[in-house]
């Protein structure tokens, strides 16, 4: 037995491993509000979607790794349609409008899923193993697939701060978020530039989603997406949601915490944590515990 | 040279501006001048389609590399080849080479002098590290605080950002909403020459408003003088300094 083997680092893997997806359903989410100020819950049902078609595509003699491309791709597509046609008569209305369309298409989507491809999981099969490693005679709680599911995470997370930081894309990114009508005045298309965040932020949930459909535990149902949506919005708020790094920092918390009340604390204390989390840092910090929001001036 | 003509722009009720026609002319600077209310800030909205314009049109002079939309230049009286900016989206009247600093200077406090600077050159397409020896040139405190984010420069400091984030971009128009605002009379003398050096050297068209008539007039070659949105006066700017009526009714400079 060595200490990667011990029951704090297993907790610690099993709570990382879900932590990075929670952490990256929420950055999907803070892409979105940053540049549209639109809470959208739909952003797990897009993914689902996106991932059925993928999978869709690949039982047609592709293999795992088109799968994931393709829907990548349906990711981007459904982000850009879903914000010129249903998110962009929204800007200007009032936030409830966006929210009852938002959750509209949520109900839509896994609607017309069920519809089309049935209730029945659905497993893609991936090439990584998931049984978990061996060290030195003893079992560790990570999987090839969990590090599969870790690390392009991580990619992707590190892909769009990236896109963010260091290009002249994410320059305009930024500033159609932070100051749209000065964007506008020195010639930054801001409409277009709203539809490619839509787009980043759809496929980057979409990476979620196909590690998730291609996980045995679950598989892939047109509702698979909506616990972990839950706890990817829980994160998105807790982070603040002005703050990429607070939203990938939050989601690893929930996961980790939720893990070790899995193991400490009583049964079923783990599944409404992340809820209680969300109260008591809202508590603390309205704001979120990254956000440096304060009323600005432009 | 950009040409306002007969425009009008209400909020419902409200009449913002009535029926304004001028001409700016190239190389010179035309003040727009008024007091709070008059219409000043308006009109540079609208002329950047911030603002729509409910009658009257303006025109932009461009050369025969930008493709024209031929129907607007039998409307044109005053040029042979321009374009109507009314309807075009502000992104794409910036991109025709219309600078627009607003008011507030709307410099992005949380990014650096750097990153304001670099997106100002964005959509013009030119050569930035060309462009930032330039603007560098001309406001050297700025090449010093390059890398300091826009919210720890004093209001000098950013009005000059402002100015040289719309100028990186080669603009052929600048409209400056206020640049005097909140600064002390000898920083906004400065200010104010160097928009003259520039409008001569650059051969700029400049719309300057000002509710601060003195400063405007000093390097104004013409004046347009606004009360409650319509033109009270437009003519050089010598005349309308000279103008009795206009100094005390509407630019409230009374010699004591």
């Amino acid at each position: 037995m060595t200490w990667l083997s011990s029951g704090f680092m297993s907790d610690v893997f099993l709570g990382v491993t879900n932590g990075v997806l929670y952490g990256l359903i929420a950055l999907s989410l803070v892409i979105v509000w940053r540049s549209t100020s639109i809470l959208n819950f739909a952003q797990g049902a897009m993914a689902m979607f996106a991932a059925y078609l993928g999978m869709t595509l690949s039982s047609h003699g592709l293999n795992f790794w088109a799968c994931f491309a393709i829907a990548i791709g349906a990711g981007f597509a459904l982000g850009g349609l879903t914000e010129r046609v249903l998110v962009r008569p929204l800007y200007k209305r009032p936030e409830i409008n966006s929210i009852v369309v938002m959750v509209g298409f949520l109900g839509v989507l896994e609607s017309a899923a069920a519809a089309i491809w049935s209730t029945a999981p659905r497993t893609l099969e991936s090439p990584f193993s998931q049984v978990y490693f061996e060290h030195h005679n003893s079992t560790i709680s990570l999987s090839p697939f969990a590090v599969f599911q870790i690390v392009s995470a991580l990619v992707i997370m590190t892909a769009v701060g990236a896109i963010f930081r260091y290009t002249n894309l994410g320059l305009q990114l930024r500033a159609a978020a932070l100051a749209p009508e000065v964007a506008r005045l020195l010639g930054v298309r801001v409409n277009r530039l709203l539809t490619f965040g839509w787009m980043l932020s759809s496929a980057a949930g979409v990476v979620a989603a196909v590690v998730i459909s291609s996980s045995g535990s679950t598989g892939l149902t047109p509702t698979v997406m909506d616990g972990f949506f839950v706890f990817g919005f829980i994160a998105a708020a807790v982070g603040g949601l002005e703050s990429p790094i607070g939203a990938v920092v939050a989601g690893l918390m929930i996961g980790l915490v939720q893990q070790f009340l899995q193991d400490y604390a009583p049964s079923g204390v783990s599944s409404f944590a992340p809820v209680i989390i969300l109260v008591v840092a809202l508590m603390i910090r309205p704001q979120g515990l990254f956000s440096t929001m304060k009323a600005r001036r432009v | 040279m950009i040409s306002v003509s007969h425009l009008s722009v209400s909020f419902g009720a409200v009449h913002a501006l009535t029926d304004v026609s001028f001409d700016a002319a190239n190389g010179r600077i035309t003040a727009i001048l008024g007091a709070n209310g008059a219409g000043k800030t308006t009109l540079l909205r609208t002329i950047t389609g911030l603002e729509e314009a409910t009658s009257g049109d303006v025109f932009l002079e461009t050369d025969s590399t930008i493709s024209l939309r031929t129907e607007n230049q039998e409307k044109g009286e005053t040029f042979l080849q321009g374009t109507s900016l009314l309807g075009k989206r502000t992104e794409d009247i910036a991109r025709l080479g219309v600078g627009h600093v607003p008011e507030g200077r709307g410099v992005i406090a949380e990014f650096t002098v750097l990153e304001n600077l670099r997106l100002g050159s964005l959509a013009a397409k030119v050569n930035f590290q060309e462009g930032l020896a330039e603007q560098f040139e001309l406001f050297p405190v700025l090449g010093e605080r390059r890398h300091q984010h826009a919210a720890t420069l004093s209001g000098g400091e950013r009005q000059m950002l402002a100015m040289a984030r719309a100028l990186i971009a080669k603009p052929k128009v600048l409209l400056l909403d206020e640049p005097s605002l909140g600064l002390a009379p000898l920083v906004t003398a400065e200010m104010m020459a160097t928009i003259s050096e520039l409008c001569a050297k650059q051969n700029l068209t400049v719309l300057l408003v000002e509710q601060n008539a003195k400063s405007a007039l000093k390097v104004a070659h013409q004046a347009v003088v606004l009360h409650l949105g319509k033109v009270v006066a437009s003519a050089s700017a010598q005349e309308v300094a000279n103008d009795e009526r206009l100094r005390q009714y509407y630019l409230g400079l009374v010699e004591q």
